[in-house]
């Protein structure tokens, strides 16, 4: 595990990185409380305490670069760019979501953006990405894929079918596709140790001749700047990599997982000592950047754009009945 | 008009949509340097190379899923599968990613994919080699489903199939690949949910679609030594279908039989079936009569596989009894 | 659950038709109640419940159906059992069982619907559209389902009923039941039964002469017509022939019958029918007349039972209300035998060597060769005219 000295990044830019952690934190927590009063509906997987790995890893990637996510991914949409209030409002199942509210938590989409959504099956969207990287090298370009899934997915067929293909064709410079294993240490409720044979999951890649490696997924800036460096070689060679992003969930696996028996209230304190907001805020106060003062306008700005987000998403009409019927089929 | 076979169909539509869009591309276990086991893509590794014509391993769930993220960013992949049997691996893919994520993604995205190779019974395979999956894909909204019996029909709707934003299923039959038919030159398309009429006759409307078809045209030639008029209609698509047709029909013969080679519960015939009903109550003299393969896994023995899947005599059983 | 067939009223009722339900589907009826009135090939008549409990009717009024066919159901449920209680406990296996085992709950028969024609929908439409009654369609698809042809076929045969264009050559009139079911039976008598004939002439004068002396002396009590006589004679004489008085039962068996039950054949409008004079040969005169003036009367109002039509062992035909001389009748099956009475004429006779004017009437037994033969069946008949030409035996 590395840490990422010294700063490559600049001050503002780090600046702008934490108020967008603390904003998607803000926005993560607002979900649950409108999941609670019965707003959101469904399923709701939020990502409090992995912002750091969606935040590092598409800060590396150009505006023409694409990605997968699994069902976690609200923060991968929120730091792509794509407006929270269409975020909410998907969440809310509103006309102005991202999907006219017919995805909702898991399935959100901004193709504008390259972000070609989030996937409700465990390791099903990684084979997708895989033939995503295929498609653009086949195009002739040189952007890249990147592919984030959980610990649970590394023991999916669909991860070793996509990897084996991968490695495959990544021989011929054909599959510039970064694997991303968000590591948040528990599969649902089943923790890596229970779940894998082989816990080091970054070494799982080895099998399909993969360059593989782990990283602290909750320094942002150590993130980063590993995501950087794996991203412009896949865009060299054309061939697939994979980071381990080593990380931690502070809320449940989703809404309705209250009492997590699987892990101890020290266990989760721990991890909180290293809350990627926590070590980032550090890092800035210690260069100066930010001061009490700083924090609170902060905190006051993302509270404010997560009513915003709101307000949108309440205002926002439902859609109506004619859109049952639409994008089922194309032309 | 020109005379060709089903496979020959087959293989001069991928040729020319390959030479007219070069988003096209083959995946498919042992398609290139074997030249397929039904040869279907002879030839075609040398004349495209290994980027558009991918031999890949034994992987469904793998390389289905890579060609629907292919088709996501814009190529039109058409993906071989050995016998669809081997298609189930990558049902999550097909059904749950494919079928589903224009529709999740509010229609930014579509999924311009074709997977093909054949389905049905062969002879003597046995259990998990021989099954018709159409209705299994059929249920799914966000699929195409297709199933031609004739090589005509093989490359009008290959040619639609290459050319639609949707994944279609598209369903061969192995003991079609040999069998000839007149093939219109050209750029030919047949639509997707049109079914035609075959043999027209007044008596019964007998509904069949793929193998099934020519058993259900013998069985015809066999009911007109006895005065009895079928009208056979090829379905040609399962979904979407076209009950219009069908219907058509049967409100003028008021009598119908439809022909699957599947499993009897939940299929094709009974979606069939109650279209009817819904569409032609009134005008039906006696209850739809279903032929279908038996309800029971398929046997090896080759007696015992006769008795499992329909045959002409079974068909031209039905029809006599729904004109009791 | 109590079936109720329709139920072979005669020996040649194949099939009957239900003229109307006069209880309702859903009804509570008792044992002993009319259910309903049947049409069979010649007379209608009454079926009672046999059973006690809710009816549930299978076949709707105005259609027909073969002998033997369940038309109804009654569900034998007892009336207190109506209110669903909690079953009884189990029955000790040593207890002897209850009288009555507990019905099984049934749905609350005032949501049963009408009763229902089995027909296609193709055919209920074609039906709709032509304001046909499907219940007057007879069914030939399975199970008797009223298919598209059976309506087709049901219109031509109304087409034809309806008055032919002027130029038409002849008319198609369907049958009715009743001209249906004799020329069954006719049609069956004459391929199956060998008939052969014999005929006799009959002087009167005796027998009218006492036709008026009984009628002065008992006035209009005693009114009795030459067909009673006839009767009588006939009835008298059989006792004598039983041969005659007989049914072929198979290829080795006749059966003679002890006692005599003549049928009088009557003419209505539909057609023939014989209510059944029973032991004829033992009812004195007067009383035989009366029995005959009601049977007749009430089978031309079709009030009779329909006991009242079967048993007859031998057969009278009388054509004399007609000006006709003689004719041959065909034999009811099962009988061996049936006379044909002509129309009593007054004509130029011999009698001893000298010409007189007589009143004669002819008579003609058609008779079962199986049965009997020439000699048997002139011996028969010239007991009869023996009877009438010395009519007071007819009074012992």
């Amino acid at each position: 595990m590395q840490h990422a000295e010294p700063v490559t990044v600049p001050v503002d830019t780090l600046l702008e990185w934490y108020r967008t952690l603390v904003f998607c934190r803000r926005f993560e927590e607002q979900t649950e409380r409108s999941f609670r009063r019965g707003k959101i509906g469904g399923y709701l997987h939020v990502a409090i305490g992995q912002e750091a790995v969606p935040l590092g890893f598409l800060s590396a990637l150009r505006a023409d670069d694409v990605f997968f996510v699994s069902y976690r991914d609200h923060v991968h949409t929120l730091v792509r760019g794509t407006d929270p209030r269409a975020v909410m409002a998907e969440l809310y199942g509103k006309l102005g979501g991202t999907c006219k509210g017919k995805g909702g938590s898991m399935h959100l989409f901004d193709v504008a953006r390259g972000n070609y959504g989030g996937y409700g099956i465990v390791g099903g969207h990684i084979p997708l990405a895989v033939g995503a990287a295929y498609a653009l090298r086949y195009q002739g370009t040189d952007r890249v894929c990147l592919c984030f899934f959980g610990d649970g997915a590394m023991n999916s067929g669909a991860l070793h079918e996509a990897a084996n293909l991968a490695g495959l064709w990544g021989r011929e410079g054909l599959c510039p596709v970064v694997f991303v294993v968000e590591n948040n240490q528990y599969g649902m409720g089943t923790s890596v140790e229970r779940a894998s044979a082989v816990v080091e999951l970054a070494r799982r890649f080895d099998a399909y001749d993969i360059p593989n490696e782990r990283c602290d997924g909750m320094d942002v800036v150590g993130v980063y700047e590993v995501a950087r460096r794996v991203v412009e070689e896949v865009r060299r060679t054309g061939r697939p990599y994979a980071v381990e992003a080593l990380t931690y969930r502070f809320s449940g696996h989703g809404a309705a997982d209250l009492f997590q028996p699987y892990r101890s209230k020290q266990e989760v304190e721990r991890w909180r000592q290293r809350d990627p907001i926590l070590l980032l805020e550090r890092r800035l106060r210690e260069a100066g950047a930010l001061d009490d003062h700083a924090v609170r306008e902060v905190e006051a700005w993302a509270e404010k754009r997560v009513q915003e987000a709101v307000s949108f998403a309440e205002s926002s009409p439902e859609p109506p009945p004619e859109e049952l019927y639409r994008d089922v089929y194309g032309a | 008009m020109t005379e060709m076979t089903y496979r020959e169909a087959l293989r001069s539509t991928l040729v020319e949509e390959m030479d007219r869009d070069p988003r096209v591309l083959l995946l498919g276990e042992d398609i290139g340097v074997y030249q397929g086991t039904f040869r279907i893509t002879e030839g075609l590794l040398e004349r495209y190379g290994p980027k558009r014509v991918i031999d890949t391993p034994i992987s469904e769930l793998g390389f289905i899923g890579a060609a629907i993220g292919m088709a996501m960013l814009g190529l039109r992949p058409v993906v071989e599968v050995m016998t669809w049997n081997f298609s189930l691996p990558a049902a999550d893919q097909i059904l749950q990613n494919a079928a589903k994520v224009r529709y999740f993604s509010g229609g930014q995205v579509s999924v311009p994919l074709v997977i093909r190779g054949p389905n049905g019974a062969g002879v003597q395979l046995s259990a998990q080699h021989s099954q018709s999956l159409e209705s299994f894909y059929g249920h799914f909204p966000g699929l195409r489903v297709v199933a031609p019996a004739t090589p005509a029909d093989a490359r009008g709707l290959l040619r639609t199939a290459l050319r639609s934003e949707d994944p279609v299923i598209f369903l061969e039959h192995a003991a079609l690949y040999g069998i000839k038919g007149p093939v219109p030159e050209g750029d030919d398309t047949v639509p997707f949910g049109q079914a035609t009429v075959v043999r027209r006759g007044r008596h019964v409307t007998v509904v069949a679609y793929s193998r099934m078809l020519h058993l259900a045209l013998a069985a015809a030639d066999e009911l007109a030594r006895e005065g009895v008029e079928c009208e056979v209609l090829d379905l040609r698509s399962l979904r979407p279908l076209d009950m219009d047709t069908v219907a058509e029909s049967v409100r003028r013969t008021h009598r119908a039989v439809v022909v699957q080679e599947q499993w009897p519960l939940f299929g094709a015939a009974a979606e069939v079936a109650a279209g009817i009903y819904e569409r032609c109550f009134d005008d039906l003299d006696a209850p739809v009569e279903r032929v279908t393969g038996e309800d029971v896994p398929a046997p090896y023995a080759r007696n015992l596989e006769k008795l499992a899947f329909p045959d002409e005599d079974r068909i031209a059983r039905a029809v006599r009894r729904v004109l009791q | 659950m109590a079936e109720v067939i329709m139920p072979k009223m005669g020996d040649a009722m194949t099939e009957g038709r239900i003229l109307s339900w006069r209880k309702r589907h859903g009804d509570r009826v008792e044992k002993g109640e009319v259910l309903a009135e049947i049409e069979t090939d010649k007379v209608n008549v009454e079926i009672e419940a046999e059973a006690s409990g809710i009816l549930q009717i299978v076949v709707p009024e105005g259609q027909a159906v073969p002998v033997g066919q369940v038309i109804a159901y009654i569900d034998g449920q007892p009336a207190q059992a109506a209110t669903r209680e909690a079953p009884p406990p189990p029955a000790q296996p040593e207890q002897a069982p209850a009288a009555e085992p507990a019905p099984a709950p049934t749905p609350p028969h005032a949501e049963l619907g009408p009763p229902r024609v089995k027909a296609s929908p193709l055919a209920r439409r074609i039906a709709a559209e032509h304001g046909i009654d499907l219940a007057r369609v007879r069914g030939t698809g399975p199970g008797g389902r009223v298919v598209e042809r059976d309506v087709l076929a049901y219109l031509e045969s109304r087409a034809a009923e309806a008055p032919a264009a002027a130029e038409a050559e002849y008319e198609d009139v369907p049958l009715s039941r009743m001209r249906q079911a004799i020329s069954r039976v006719v049609s069956h008598s004459k391929q199956h039964i060998p008939h052969f004939y014999v005929t006799a002439e009959v002087d009167l004068t005796r027998a009218l002469e006492l036709r008026e002396q009984l009628q002065e002396a008992l006035g209009e009590e005693g009114r009795v017509t030459v067909n009673d006589l006839v009767l009588k004679a006939t009835a008298l004489a059989l006792r004598q022939h039983p041969d005659l008085n007989s049914q072929v039962v198979d290829d080795r068996t006749l059966r003679r019958f002890r006692r005599v039950h003549l049928g009088i054949m009557v003419a209505t409008p539909d057609g023939l029918i014989a209510p059944v004079l029973r032991d004829a040969d033992r009812l004195p005169l007067v009383q035989l007349a009366q029995e005959a003036r009601r049977l007749v009367e009430g089978a031309h109002a079709r009030r009779l039972r329909q006991e009242e039509y079967a048993g007859a062992t031998f057969s009278v035909s009388n054509l004399g209300r007609y000006d006709v001389l003689n004719f041959v009748a065909i034999i009811q099956p099962p009988q061996a035998g049936i006379l044909a009475v002509g129309r009593a004429q007054e004509r130029p006779v011999v009698r001893s060597g000298q010409v007189v004017v007589r009143s004669v009437l002819q008579l003609t037994v058609s008779a079962d060769h199986r049965v009997t033969d020439g000699v048997g069946a002139a011996q028969f008949l010239v007991d009869v005219k023996r009877l009438l030409e010395n009519p007071v035996r007819l009074l012992l």
